[in-house]
């Protein structure tokens, strides 16, 4: 019997993200949500292939590296299964979300638009990314 | 690795014009690599020369490891090749067409061939003319795949497909792939289609190769600036396409600058930005023949 997959797969074809790095942040982000939880199979390589018309190499590759950081076992003859979860305390990420909206609230009373704000935190984000990659 | 497909050096020259002229890449055995270019860059004729349908007038191509002889049945056994003409007989049923595939090639998975048929629907009893140009390309690439070739050449194998059908053909070929492993060799126009499916990417413009190397290290060696009209940041870097628009200034550069100066944004371009900037990029005053290049291929690629 076939379980339904527990994620689906997207690709953003002009993201410009390499396409094994968007199916490893894909898992880690639902890993992050909770929906995806410890003993859950992730599609085989060949379904996901087949869903969304990609390179297996890709797939191989990603699964590799969500292995590598510990995050899923292959058990041979039966697929690949997630080991353990990153979903952060809940008191900590709604503090962080609180802060999150107090900023949005001042930079909307600032005049700052969707975009503008937009802007600000792809920037931010990108600038603490290079902190975190010295 | 070794090698699925190699060409060194490789030229074909009809009368006096170069459709293809010191090509030089290979194509690592497992892997899946696209070749993207213009029309009349020399795809088609790359192609025919792999497929050994044609002779080179200089260099060589091998497929694993031997050189490719004309319409040798050694090297054809080991082939899947998908002609852009998809040379189907519009008279044949589905099934006719696979018996046809059968009496022809000693290696032969008649039941796979079925059996992917069947999950696209096809019927097998239709005639090949009556069919839509999708399902046309699925049955031509299941007659390659049926084969078990160990390299498969597809020359615009999504070429005048609707997106729905262009998706479906290239799902069913990696799903074919991820099963049994085939090296394939494409050409595509379609940049974003290519990219999700291929390891390895070449650029061909103007009958030669502009660029070869994996898609994650195209991208990663690869810059897009943008800043203020005057000198331009070139330190350590390779410009590729400049362009001028008002007081700004946009420069595709390879290799990753050390310091930009002030005004200036350093981002990272999409594969389509990079092949457009490659393909921008021919010999001066070689704008206009563009066009003409292709007359000499014997026929459109």
């Amino acid at each position: 019997m076939k379980l339904e997959p527990m994620i689906q797969f997207r690709l953003d074809r002009k993201s410009g993200v390499p396409a094994y790095r968007q199916l490893v942040d894909q898992v880690r982000q639902a890993l992050r949500l909770g929906l995806l939880r410890p003993g859950d199979q992730l599609p085989t390589v060949r379904d996901v292939v087949k869903q969304i018309a990609i390179n297996p190499n890709t797939v191989h590759r990603a699964y590799r590296d969500l292995e590598s950081q510990g995050l899923t076992e292959g058990r041979p003859g039966s697929g690949t299964f997630i080991k353990r979860s990153l979903s952060k305390v809940p008191e900590q990420q709604q503090a962080l979300q609180r802060q999150l909206e107090k900023w949005m609230r001042a930079a909307r009373k600032a005049g700052l638009g969707s975009e503008a704000i937009s802007a600000l935190v792809a920037e931010a984000m990108r600038s603490s990314e290079q902190e975190g990659h010295r | 690795m070794t090698a699925a497909l190699e060409t060194v050096g490789l030229g074909r020259r009809y009368r006096t014009k170069w459709a293809l002229r010191d090509c030089t890449f290979s194509v690592p055995e497992g892997s899946i690599t696209g070749i993207v270019g213009p029309n009349g860059a020399g795809k088609s004729t790359l192609f025919r020369l792999a497929a050994g349908i044609s002779r080179p007038t200089s260099g060589t191509v091998t497929v694993f490891g031997q050189e490719v002889r004309l319409n040798s049945s050694e090297h054809l056994k080991r082939l899947g090749y998908f002609d852009q003409l998809r040379p189907l007989y519009s008279g044949f049923r589905v099934e006719e067409m696979l018996t046809l595939g059968r009496r022809l090639n000693s290696t032969w998975d008649n039941a796979a061939a079925r059996e992917w048929l069947s999950e696209l629907n096809i019927p097998m009893k239709q005639k090949v003319g009556h069919l839509s140009l999708g399902q046309q390309a699925q049955v031509a690439l299941t007659l390659c795949m049926a084969k078990r070739p160990d390299l498969l050449l597809l020359d615009e194998p999504v070429a005048s497909l609707d997106p729905l059908a262009r998706h479906e053909l290239l799902q069913t070929l990696m799903g074919t792939v991820a099963e049994q492993g085939t090296t394939v060799f494409l050409s595509s126009h379609f940049v974003s289609e290519l990219e999700p499916v291929c390891d390895n990417l070449i650029i061909l413009s103007s009958s030669q190769v502009k660029i070869t190397g994996t898609i994650e290290s195209l991208l990663a060696d690869h810059r897009l600036l943008i800043g203020p009209d005057g000198p331009e940041p070139l330190n350590g870097v390779e410009m590729i396409s400049s362009r001028k628009t008002g007081r700004q200034r946009t420069l595709l550069v390879r290799g990753i600058p050390p310091s930009l100066g002030p005004g200036w944004q350093d981002l990272q371009p999409d594969l389509n930005e990079i092949v457009l900037a490659y393909l921008a990029r021919r010999a001066p005053g070689a704008n206009h023949k563009l066009a003409d290049d292709g007359t000499s291929d014997g026929g459109p690629s």
